[in-house]
């Protein structure tokens, strides 16, 4: 394939390659964590609401609870905050460096753009970080030591901040990839309209999408843990409410997550960005009622897909409405417009689409089966739904995969390319970002394996363990 | 309205300093003062609730640099890159031992998080310190904004002097911290050590003024020209001196909010020396960049001074609210605080 001059982005010599394999490193680790943050954020506010809202007599049916599921419903908030401040930690210490980072290694790329996305993310820290950690201690440490309806709202607080967090980076991701509300004064652009930035029209159904595969993530996550302990008998009770919560849950995202939101933001990439809907699509000619892809193997020399599986037309009548509606392949877009690695624009998004189609039928059976009265006893479910929950992690990874790697070569979309993004050579070498990169790889392979580690004691002692120590945010309870 | 971006982000980061300053201090001591396990576990619970939204404070800190003036922050990370990724190195392993100390009861294991606890806050006192000097002494800056350090070249010597002032400092603020929180033998050794602490403060700081004066005359001839500008050091005095007298008179609590005062005073003072340089260059380049050059544009600056001083209100009242939640009693570990 013929390479633009200006992309030397391929050889592990060019710093621009070495800040952009830490960038990937780090972000992606990260990310990790705040999938389920925010996901459990939600479940947590959930079994919160329903264990302190609930009553009796309540009109809601919803929350229609005795005394003793009550009860129940608080013990399993409690066990899942245990999860939640053990995630959130390594969340919070590995988003430090990626605030960091923009200056460290993309310095040219804050230096151009600052002046737009400072407000996004200086915002993130003010209005959500302040928030998410103060409610967090609260959360934690409060038990007992607040009123109920303090410790309630400090649930809620948790959920709104880190939810909030997720929206600030979103809309800066959304400038990046459809900028507006700014204009070029000399070699840099200036944010002419704040309330332009926040309502780019990019922003909510990539948040939408975003936030409701976090979601996913989450219901599937209690939903596995429920399954875990039915199947080896303990804790049934906590194992039968997480389970149910989970995979109601999970049944409403991803749902949501296909229709309307997937739908929206596909849409979107289709109008906005034909070079990656291409990419994605696998589409390298251009045709009138084209056909959508289920399994194939794009060949960039040879330009086509090879051994495919498709549908013909549907392509045209999902992103159109119309069956034979011309859409742009990649030979009507100049070579040094591609994405720089097509095949992994397409492979990411064809994970994502089938891991959510299979996550979606996991959840309607499971969900079908909740409603028969079976869930608990359908071994081969609870074995589905067990293991179901790390692919929801690789679904989102590869969304956001698909959406970054797809919006190459810009790192601002038809401003700025990623190679002129980076700081400069005599600044950050390609050697110290080696030496970096290897140490935060190093560093965040010692930190993923602490974090099982962790999870996997907490999993064991159940939820029933009484006085379990935690982190020290928790562990500090006054008298 | 640059200048005033100047000022939120000298209140920002003197914020940050104040506060996460304690805990930095806290961890600087953690094996000199906490000598038991009893000890060492109510010197982590007593910052544990707290740390972590002190550290926000840093965060937020690079927030409003990057938004005010994105040049210097574009500048200034990528020039002092080495510098930078040890903190983000720092930060990370710092966080995981606090936080995951107690989640294992095993003395092998807490030995390993107190001991990475205690010099990952020493390295972060050094290395904040080290960073301010060079930005004191000024960097090598091009006609483009950027400049290059190796590593030995931002670790000089005038940067490492204010690089173990700033390691005193914190460790003294650390130490008026224990002796109010604390109790028992771990409040007797933080009595002992924080008047011995401020005396040195004291001293460096006396001694720091000739190297000041001779790598950047200029940090002192700012205040001179413009004496109002002296009430900053004047701060930083009086509040030293208001430190040892309530240190003596034990009322330790006071002393630490002297302490507190102390660094406000020691920072504005470094503000005022700048203005209206944010990132100066060294060697008498023309290159350096100040308030004007490196600024945003006027819309984003105007539009965040709506929203930013609104966040800090609530931010104030979370931490009024947070702080007033568990600094009313005295602070034992719990295990069942879950």
């Amino acid at each position: 394939m013929e390479r633009h001059d200006d992309l030397p982005c391929l050889a592990v010599s060019s710093h621009v390659t070495v800040d952009r394999l830490q960038f990937t490193l780090t972000v992606t680790f990260h990310y990790l964590f705040p999938i389920l943050t925010m996901g459990l954020a939600l479940m947590i506010a959930w079994l919160k609401t329903v264990s302190f809202l609930g009553r009796e007599d309540h009109r809601f049916p919803l929350w229609r609870k005795t005394e003793a599921e009550r009860e129940q419903y608080e013990n399993a908030a409690r066990f899942w905050a245990k999860i939640f401040a053990v995630n959130f930690a390594v969340g919070v210490v590995t988003g430090i460096p990626l605030e960091f980072q923009f200056g460290t290694n993309w310095a040219k790329f804050s230096n151009y753009a600052g002046g737009v996305i400072g407000q996004t993310l200086a915002m993130e820290g003010v209005f959500a970080f302040f928030a998410e950690s103060v409610f967090l201690g609260v959360f934690l440490a409060g038990r007992g030591r607040v009123s109920p309806v303090v410790h309630w709202v400090s649930a809620i607080f948790m959920f709104v901040g880190s939810w909030l967090s997720g929206f600030f980076i979103i809309a800066t991701n959304a400038w990046m990839q459809h900028p507006v509300a700014y204009s070029g004064v000399g070699d840099k652009v200036q944010l002419d309209s704040l309330w332009g930035l926040l309502t780019n029209p990019w922003v909510g159904w990539q948040y939408a999408h975003n936030m409701s595969g976090a979601a996913i993530t989450g219901s599937f996550v209690l939903a596995a843990m429920g399954a875990f302990y039915l199947l080896i008998g303990r804790h049934t009770e906590f194992a039968k409410i997480s389970i149910r919560v989970g995979v109601v849950a999970a049944l409403i995202f991803c749902v949501l997550q296909i229709f309307p939101t997937g739908d929206r933001a596909a849409h979107n990439t289709a109008h906005l960005q034909p070079s990656k809907f291409a990419a994605m699509e696998g589409m390298f000619t251009t045709e009138k009622g084209a056909p959508l892809v289920i399994i194939g193997n794009p060949n960039t020399e040879q330009r086509t897909l090879d051994s495919t599986i498709a549908l013909p037309h549907f392509l045209s009548l999902l992103t159109s409405r119309r069956w034979n509606e011309r859409l742009v392949g990649l030979d009507q877009i100049p070579t040094n417009r591609w994405p720089d690695s097509v095949p992994l624009v397409y492979y990411a998004y064809h994970i994502m689409v089938g891991l959510g189609t299979i996550l979606v039928a996991i959840a309607g059976l499971a969900v079908l089966l909740l409603w028969r009265g079976k869930l608990y006893e359908s071994k081969a479910m609870l074995w589905a739904l067990m293991l179901a929950f790390p692919f929801t992690y690789i679904a989102n990874i590869a969304g956001w995969t698909t959406a970054e790697a797809g919006r190459q070569p810009w790192v601002i979309w038809g401003l700025l390319r990623t190679s002129d993004a980076a700081s400069p050579a005599s600044s950050v070498p390609a050697g110290t970002g080696i030496f970096t990169l290897l140490g935060f790889a190093g560093l965040y392979l010692f930190v993923g394996i602490l974090f099982l580690m962790l999870i996997a004691r907490i999993v064991a002692k159940g939820p029933d363990a009484e006085g379990m120590p935690t982190t020290s945010t928790a562990a500090a309870a006054a008298t | 309205m640059a200048t005033v971006w100047f000022c939120f982000l000298a209140l920002m980061v003197t914020m940050y300093v104040v506060l996460d300053g304690f805990d930095l201090g806290v961890g600087t001591l953690h094996l000199f003062l906490a000598k038991t396990e009893e000890e060492r576990g109510e010197t982590t619970a007593a910052i544990g609730p707290v740390w972590n939204g002190n550290e926000v404070w840093l965060i937020a800190s690079g927030g409003v640099l990057f938004l005010a003036f994105p040049t210097a922050y574009a500048g200034a990370l990528s020039g002092l890159y080495f510098g930078l990724i040890l903190v983000l190195w720092l930060l990370v392993g710092r966080g995981l031992a606090l936080e995951l100390r107690h989640q294992i009861d095993n003395p092998l294991w807490r030995t390993a998080c107190d001991a990475v606890f205690a010099l990952s806050s020493a390295g972060l006192a050094l290395v904040f310190g080290v960073a301010l000097g060079n930005v004191v002494r000024g960097v090598p800056l091009g006609p483009d904004g950027y400049f290059h350090l190796p590593l030995f070249q931002i670790l000089n010597w005038y940067a490492l002097l204010i690089g173990v002032f700033g390691l005193t400092v914190l460790a003294g603020h650390g130490a008026n911290f224990l002796a109010f929180r604390g109790t028992g033998a771990l409040a007797e050794r933080a009595r002992k050590l924080a008047p011995r602490a401020a005396v040195m403060n004291a001293l460096l700081f006396l001694a720091l003024i000739g190297p000041t004066y001779a790598v950047r005359d200029e940090m002192l001839t700012n205040l001179t020209d413009h004496p109002w500008r002296l009430v900053f050091p004047a701060l930083a005095v009086g509040s030293l001196i208001a430190m040892l007298v309530y240190q003596r008179a034990g009322e330790w609590l006071r002393a630490f909010f002297a302490s507190g005062l102390f660094i406000i005073g020691l920072l504005a003072t470094m503000a005022a020396g700048l203005y209206p340089n944010i990132l100066p260059a060294n060697d008498n380049r023309p290159f350096g960049l100040t308030v004007h050059n490196a600024a945003s544009g006027h819309h984003a600056l105007v539009m965040a001074a709506i929203w930013w001083p609104l966040g800090m209100v609530l931010a104030g009242v979370y931490f009024v609210f947070a702080y007033r939640m568990f600094f009313r009693t005295q602070t034992k570990p719990s295990v069942d605080a879950l």
